[in-house]
């Protein structure tokens, strides 16, 4: 080969740069996050239960959240109707954080999993994780 | 091949392969191989393949310096010399990669000929520069961005890439600017080569079918994160088992992940024996990497040999008396 030198830096950076994900794990996987359902609200449902059902929720919950959002406060539209005719008031924090009130625990499992940033959390005040905590005075005006 | 053909093999093949994985999505016993087994092997074809073709190009030799040279070279001392479009030393030829690979100098270069009141006039032509330019660094990035899928922890930079890329927060999931811009630039790339006549007559099917496979990852990529959802856990728990060497193929994940697979899975094993080698061939291309020291420096031939000559005083001295005899003159009695 001529230049093999040459060529053989190039080739050696391709692998490295191509085998990255393989080198970087080094054969350790990760456990696959369990978001936690085991709050006080959801264990006082005798049918448990989401506005959606269960594989509908895991895939498509941000774009039900995101049509929640347009319609609540750009179109002032609070109800929402689901595929079974179950009505539900549109509000993260008052429907949504109602049950899920453990947001480190379901929320940040997969979010983190999959480095998703949701920037929910931009205008949403982050609900206090302990219950026994005063809830903050800004918190008790906020609807949504 | 005529165009229609060139267009139906190629546009047959992508939809053919669509179709398989499609319907191979969705039996749970065939979704191992379309997970697992296709992905491993079409890498494995795209690594050997690809330091293949670049051993295989490194063998061949390049007795000569054969540079393009676009500028003036190295001459007298009071003749500027343009050390980037015709280098004579190292640094030049490194600078002159730098620009051919990351910027694609000698597309910037691109002219057209068009007749203009009976006369061919040939001007700048920039737009295929900017869609190829446009093309690879949003597959770069595109590329980059999906191993959040494949490491964890997951980089601070891909973290960075990915919130920039979405940046204007448009719907849940984020728009990302690069899936626009891949698309948008396939297309362009794709509709250059039909509406052009000049292009569609050098056209082939291997020209229209990377372009009909990237423009089907595009759009599989584009329909899975915004329109057919898919179990975004369940698509990191295989790529980290795959990253890992360790395969799991966890259940519920769409069909739709499985065509998005599988038309990556062929562009990686069709890309050492295509044109699209040329992502290693422009490292190894003569034309661009070597100095242009043709008279400065004495470049000899690696497999040259004494070449056997008769001169003309061995030819008399060996034929005189019959020349002689013939009545033809020679220069020595």
């Amino acid at each position: 080969m001529y230049d093999a030198w040459k060529i053989l830096v190039g080739l050696a950076i391709f692998l490295g740069l191509f085998t990255f994900a393989f080198w970087m794990n080094a054969g350790k996987a990760a456990p696959v996050p369990e978001p936690k359902i085991d709050t006080p609200e959801i264990k006082k449902m005798a049918v448990k239960q989401c506005v959606e059902d269960k594989e509908y929720m895991r895939t498509t919950h941000m774009q039900l959240v995101n049509v929640w959002r347009d319609q609540a406060l750009r179109d002032g539209n609070r109800e929402f109707i689901n595929q079974k005719g179950e009505k539900y008031v549109i509000s993260l924090q008052n429907t949504c954080l109602k049950c899920h009130s453990n947001k480190k625990e379901f929320c940040d499992a997969c979010h983190n999993y999959t480095a998703i940033a949701p920037y929910c959390w931009d205008c949403h005040i982050v609900p206090p994780e302990e219950p026994k905590e005063e809830p903050r005075e800004e918190s008790k005006g906020n609807e949504s | 091949m005529g165009v229609k053909v060139s267009l139906g093999v190629s546009l047959g093949a992508v939809l053919a392969i669509v179709v398989v994985a499609l319907v191979g999505g969705e039996v749970s016993a065939l979704q191992p191989v379309f997970g697992i087994l296709v992905p491993y092997a079409a890498f494995a074809i795209f690594l050997v393949g690809f330091i293949y073709r670049v051993v295989d190009w490194g063998r061949s030799p390049v007795p000569y310096r054969i540079p393009t040279t676009c500028g003036q070279q190295k001459t007298l001392p009071w003749i500027k010399q343009n050390k980037i479009e015709c280098p004579s030393s190292t640094l030049g030829v490194i600078g002159r990669m730098i620009l051919e690979v990351f910027a694609f100098r000698s597309l910037f270069r691109h002219t057209k000929a068009e007749m203009a009141s009976g006369n061919i006039v040939y001007g700048g032509s920039k737009w295929i520069w900017l869609g190829a330019l446009a093309f690879h660094y949003s597959f770069l990035i595109i590329a980059v961005r999906h191993l959040r899928l494949f490491l964890e922890p997951v980089p601070f930079l891909i973290n960075g890439i990915d919130l920039v890329d979405g940046m204007f927060q448009i719907g849940a999931p984020t728009l990302y600017l690069t899936d626009l811009l891949l698309i948008g630039a396939v297309s362009y790339l794709l509709v250059r080569r039909l509406i052009v006549p000049k292009m569609r007559y050098i056209s082939l099917a291997n020209d229209y079918f990377p372009l009909f496979l990237i423009l089907g990852i595009g759009i599989s990529g584009v329909l899975m994160r915004f329109f057919i959802r898919v179990d975004i856990v369940g698509v990191k728990e295989l790529a980290m088992g795959l990253a890992t060497l360790h395969p799991v193929m966890p259940e519920g994940i769409g069909a739709i992940f499985f065509v998005h697979v599988a038309l990556v899975s062929t562009l990686f094993a069709y890309f050492p024996f295509s044109k699209l080698m040329h992502a290693g061939g422009v490292f190894l291309s003569p034309g661009r990497n070597l100095a242009n020291t043709n008279r400065a420096k004495m470049h000899v031939n690696p497999w040259e040999y004494p070449v056997k000559i008769h001169s003309y005083e061995d030819y008399e001295n060996e034929f005189r008396e019959k020349m002689k005899e013939a009545g033809i003159p020679v220069e020595r009695e």
